[in-house]
């Protein structure tokens, strides 16, 4: 019982220390639009009516969770549903995500193995994360319009563009992880360049990999949202979030963003997952 | 043929060039007989390391003839003619006991059923049966020695070669570590190359002892070290032992006085 409170008293703290600012930023930043929608009205009433306006400048932490549990038990169907608009993020997120995987640990193994790669390829990888998707975002659209593609895939790319960064550097670390004496054992066996990889490289990645992965997964749900922003999206939250924000409706911005929270650290518990599945495979140890 | 498992003649290995060359060896001549358990000995930087990897094609010298099991040393590691121990165990912390002796097998293409059977038998030369479940961080620094140990057994080389492999662990599981491996040279009547600078060490687990000494690193003296064999750790307190014990030291003295 004492441990348990050790542990969570900090956490407590912290939480309570944050509502008490957010009650009060809310406070002041309301009180001017309630006392101008009631004037005259007592101070202690004007408090309670500034939390409580339909759009707040600053929405209270009550208001948002409430936001928030509403628009998650809307029936699914309802364009209002916060649960319809966070599974079309993720589905995008998702198959961003994959896209990336794949292609982030293919360039890393390609910039390991061959040394034109590292040369002609790292520089552009790092370039393309200068570039802000934002700006990026409706291009792609377009072009991919064009080609005929519209709907998850321009979307997905946009996700895996931010998101495949973490996965290269994670992986080219990675690789390149294994030590001069276990280069040299696999020398004294003779083993040719599939078994170093194969046998030592490619484990020894492990290590290194989800770190970068925890971050992709974040990133990949940024990315679908940023995608969704430009293009005109219908559904999915970040077309929520523009829509709140275009007719001025807070609670649901602030609803909106809450939900994209909860999807990214969702995203984040996946990648945790999936990294304790191999630490048990491995007897307790990455 | 010839029972003879290593020849150097003249070897010498340069390290760098120009004004940054290493002399790292000159004139070795050293010709090593099947079933004998040579021991290198000297102070650092006298070549010691450098010899045996260079046995192993490890290293590439740059004069002299080299040759093992009558061939070069690179057909050689490609006939996977030795097993090699390196200074620290080198497992992989992936792979638990057995499948870390395995590793090299696994490489080899032996099938699946044998692999097991050959970790298995390994791992009891190696008194560690019963720990082949478990991962290298779960086990002690001599114990990891001694899985290396059989990881490097497991394909029956007919040579083995070792590099310092119990400098780094504590004098009473190293005397432990120099009973068992010299159970197991006399057993199994393999060669063995092994690198230290622990004079009893090299005494106490040799037929004869290579004394080198550094800038370059050259042979300063070969000493016979014809003790009774089976060798109990009490041997190491007869005279017999302390006499080429005190030859070593003198040898090492006079190699490193006009260095």
């Amino acid at each position: 019982m004492g441990e348990a409170l050790r542990r969570t008293l900090p956490v407590i703290v912290v939480v309570f220390g944050l509502l008490v600012v957010w009650y009060g930023a809310a406070i002041v930043a309301d009180l001017p639009a309630a006392q101008a929608a009631a004037p005259g009205t007592a101070p202690a009433a004007l408090v309670g009516a500034a939390l409580a306006l339909e759009r707040p400048l600053v929405p209270a932490p009550h208001q948002v969770a409430a936001a928030l549990v509403g628009g998650i038990f809307q029936p699914i169907t309802s364009p209002h549903s916060l649960v319809y608009h966070a599974a079309v993020t993720a589905s995008s997120a998702i198959v961003g995500f994959a896209i990336a995987f794949v292609l982030g640990i293919a360039l890393a193994i390609g910039i390991v193995n061959v040394r034109i790669f590292d040369r002609s390829i790292m520089p552009w990888i790092i370039a393309s994360q200068t570039v802000p998707a934002l700006a990026v975002a409706p291009m792609v659209v377009v072009v991919l319009g064009n080609a005929g593609l519209t709907g998850l895939l321009p979307k997905a790319l946009i996700a895996a563009w931010l998101s495949f960064f973490p996965i290269v550097t994670s992986m080219v670390a990675g690789l390149r992880s294994p030590e001069r004496l276990q280069l040299d054992l696999l020398r004294t066996y003779c083993a040719g360049s599939w078994d170093v990889f194969a046998r030592l490289r490619w484990p020894a990645s492990m290590a290194f990999l989800f770190p970068g992965m925890k971050i992709a997964a974040t990133l990949a749900v940024v990315g679908a949202i940023v995608a969704e922003l430009p293009t005109g999206a219908q559904a999915g939250l970040g077309a929520r979030l523009l829509g709140a924000s275009y007719y001025g409706q807070t609670l649901q911005l602030w609803a909106a963003l809450a939900m994209a929270s909860l999807l990214a650290v969702a995203a984040v518990a996946a990648a945790d997952l999936a990294r304790a599945v191999l630490v048990q495979a491995r007897g307790g140890r990455l | 043929m010839a029972p003879v498992a290593v020849v150097a003649n003249g070897l010498s290995l340069t390290f760098g060039s120009g004004a940054e060359a290493t002399q790292a060896l000159e004139g070795v001549d050293l010709t090593i007989l099947r079933g004998e358990f040579v021991s290198l000995i000297g102070p650092s930087g006298c070549g010691k390391t450098t010899l045996l990897r260079a046995i192993a094609d490890l290293e590439r010298p740059t004069g002299g003839t080299l040759l093992v099991n009558g061939m070069t040393p690179e057909l050689a590691r490609r006939q996977r003619a030795y097993g090699y121990v390196f200074q620290a165990p080198a497992l992989y912390p992936w792979r638990n006991v057995e499948r870390n002796v395995m590793l090299p097998l696994e490489i080899m293409g032996v099938p699946r059923a044998e692999r097991r059977e050959l970790s298995q038998r390994n791992l009891q030369l190696v008194g560690l049966a019963e720990v082949a479940r478990r991962f290298p961080w779960q086990l002690s620094g001599g114990m990891q020695q001694r899985v290396s140990i059989a990881r490097a057994l497991s394909f029956s080389p007919s040579l083995l070669l070792m590099d310092e492999p119990f400098g780094a662990l504590d004098e009473i599981t190293r005397d432990g570590l120099n009973l068992h491996l010299h159970e197991l040279w006399r057993s199994t009547g393999m060669t063995i190359v092994f690198v230290t600078h622990s004079i009893p060490e090299a005494v106490y687990l040799s037929t004869r002892i290579v004394v080198m000494s550094p800038q370059p690193g050259r042979i300063v003296e070969v000493i016979d070290c014809d003790l009774e064999s089976p060798r109990p750790l009490e041997i190491r307190e007869t005279a017999a032992f302390a006499a080429i014990g005190s030859q070593v030291r003198r040898a090492l003295h006079s190699g490193t006085s006009h260095g």
